[in-house]
């Protein structure tokens, strides 16, 4: 039975839905083990350990963290190469992509990122062009290195959990590389991660300063707040909320776009969402061509009304 | 690229003219490749070669000895994205084209752009976008640095360098959602930056005169020591087996506010089981 390699980055208490999807998806195609980079706690061990994985590979040096993407991707070719793994499903942030494209070189091995479906032969789905194409792709040489977006598989437990096993494995950190001088954490905000969303409540120039009635709604929902560039732009909230071409790619179940006009990169943008709802004061915007339910009505309105009424039925 | 001098920097820039995201993009052709009409340099690249130009002044201009290089690759049309850098202040440009190319894959890019900077090289620093604002995989910039074994910094929000006697170091700052990392690194190195790190200038009247003479190097494979089946298709080692527009979204209900829209949204999120 093929070998799945599992490559998770920075270990929290424990395992990250997206995580659980991944391991659910690698148990689907063969035997899982993981490659874990940082330290992990025994919650996280026992996490993993309830997908099966009987074993998971540590680099023998805690060094490979400091230096920048170059160390866990001399890591994570030489966990492909202790475990005769044939495939390799990693995480979609720009860090798991770059650790992709280094330890795709190093293995001689094709890489393929935002990948939403995985088909038993390995025929890989992936959007293109912010989502106005869907495009099969496969790895052709090596072993299939894979980078999965969130939301793209149920995250299914494989069954009676086990303790894995850790495996060291010797890691040569290159020459000359970036070392990471300080890092500091960033507050939580409470809310999801805009990437992992479920329900995302988007504002654009129409939003005029204030996020205050987009984020009241989208903690109803249980949502993130997004934004679109000219929201960023005019410093109405921090650039981490941007959606679309040059920021965040989201796919969520529900997408809610507030005072967005629809431009066609906008529109790209937020195409993959199962529902869009938009709301705009605007009758004339593009965006009503293709959201499922469109409000032509004013925000501050619209949307504390929608929040109360979530609020009232409880729910 | 392992001549870095505290003197003289060389910079390239990797450009690539890219379909405008302004207007609808197509993949089309028996190759399944990307239409490139309508084509622009890519706007991610424009902070690119801002960053380029900034360090360059900040440390003594052309006249310190210093140089910025426009690099791309692709068929003729591509040599756009070199020709807008030039206007923008890039001194010199370098264009890799030949028909092996078409097809080329992230691998087979990084392949070709790594022989391309080593045969118009050496470069103290390498300089890209974020991503490109087509193929969006964001793999390349790392898979140069791993072929050309640099160090490698990504997604640099600020980037500064300081000559020293062993050489330049630079350091930067990158944030991602739950941290935000200082970075150091000697040179040479390849840096991509995001759009947070500068607004890049706008080519003025006497850029565009200036750019006309500047130089511009066609290469291609053989002149750069490659073989076709190194790039392109043969070159690639992963595979596009089809590609379909998306069914576009068909509209839904609209509706005016009455006074009672928001609960009317409630209505429809309840209907779909949203809630």
């Amino acid at each position: 039975m093929t070998s799945v390699l599992v490559f998770l980055d920075h270990p929290a208490a424990s395992l990250a839905k997206s995580e659980r999807e991944l391991l659910s998806l690698a148990a689907s195609l063969g035997d899982v083990v993981v490659a874990l980079a940082d330290e992990a706690g025994q919650a996280y061990l026992d996490g993993i350990g309830s997908y099966g994985v009987q074993r998971y590979y540590r680099p023998d040096d805690a060094a490979v963290s400091d230096v920048l993407v170059a160390g866990k991707a001399a890591f994570l070719a030489e966990a492909v190469r202790a475990s005769g793994a044939g495939i390799v499903l990693l995480g979609n942030s720009y860090e798991s992509k770059e650790i992709a494209a280094r330890s795709g070189v190093k293995l001689d091995s094709g890489v393929i990122t935002d990948v939403v479906a995985l088909d038993g032969d390995l025929t890989a789905t992936k959007s293109d062009f912010a989502g106005s194409y869907t495009v099969h792709c496969r790895v052709t040489t090596g072993v299939a290195i894979l980078t999965v977006k969130p939301n793209s598989v149920e995250a299914v437990e494989a069954g009676p959990p086990s303790s894995p096993e850790a495996v060291r494995v010797a890691v040569e950190l290159p020459r000359a590389a970036a070392r990471i001088t300080g890092r500091v954490e960033k507050p939580v905000s409470g809310r999801p991660e805009l990437t992992e969303a479920r329900v995302i409540v988007a504002g654009g120039r129409g939003v005029d300063g204030d996020f205050g009635p987009l984020e009241d709604l989208a903690d109803a929902l249980g949502g993130a707040v997004g934004a679109s560039r000219a929201a960023t732009d005019a410093g109405w909230i921090e650039h981490s909320a941007q959606i679309g071409q040059t920021g965040k790619t989201v796919s969520p179940q529900l997408y809610i776009s507030v005072g967005i006009s629809g431009a066609i990169q906008q529109k790209a943008g937020m195409q993959t969402s199962k529902v869009i709802v938009a709301v705009n004061k605007d009758a004339d915007s593009p965006i009503f061509e293709i959201a499922d339910f469109g409000i032509v009505g004013d925000l501050t309105t619209v949307l504390p009304q929608a929040t109360e009424e979530i609020r009232k039925r409880g729910l | 690229m392992d001549e870095a001098t505290a003197s003289g920097l060389r910079i390239a820039v990797l450009v690539k003219h890219v379909p405008d995201a302004q207007f609808d993009r197509h993949i089309s052709g028996d190759d399944l490749t990307t239409v490139r009409s309508e084509s622009i340099l890519s706007e991610l690249d424009e902070y690119a070669l801002e960053a380029a130009l900034q360090l360059v002044e900040a440390h003594g201009g052309a006249a310190a000895g210093h140089r910025v290089t426009a690099i791309t690759m692709g068929p003729a049309a591509a040599v756009n994205a070199v020709k807008k850098s030039l206007q923008i202040g890039a001194d010199d440009g370098v264009h890799l084209t030949d028909d092996a190319l078409t097809g080329s894959d992230a691998s087979a890019t990084s392949r070709a752009l790594a022989a391309l900077l080593q045969h118009a090289g050496p470069f103290d620093l390498v300089l890209t976008g974020m991503a490109s604002t087509d193929g969006e995989t964001s793999l390349v910039p790392a898979q140069l640095a791993e072929r050309l074994d640099l160090p490698q910094v990504t997604f640099a929000a600020s980037l500064e360098l300081t000559p020293g006697d062993g050489g330049w170091t630079l350091a930067a700052r990158r944030d991602s959602d739950t941290y935000a990392e200082t970075i150091e690194a000697p040179l040479p190195a390849l840096v991509s930056v995001t759009d947070q790190i500068n607004d890049p200038r706008y080519p003025n009247f006497k850029g565009i005169m200036a750019a006309k003479k500047k130089q511009i190097q066609v290469l291609s494979l053989q002149d750069i020591g490659l073989q076709a089946d190194e790039v392109g298709f043969a070159g690639s080692w992963t595979t596009v087996e089809a590609a379909a527009p998306r069914p576009p979204r068909s509209q839904g209900i609209v509706i005016t506010d009455e006074g009672d829209a928001g609960i009317r949204l409630v209505d429809f999120l309840a209907g779909q089981k949203l809630l």
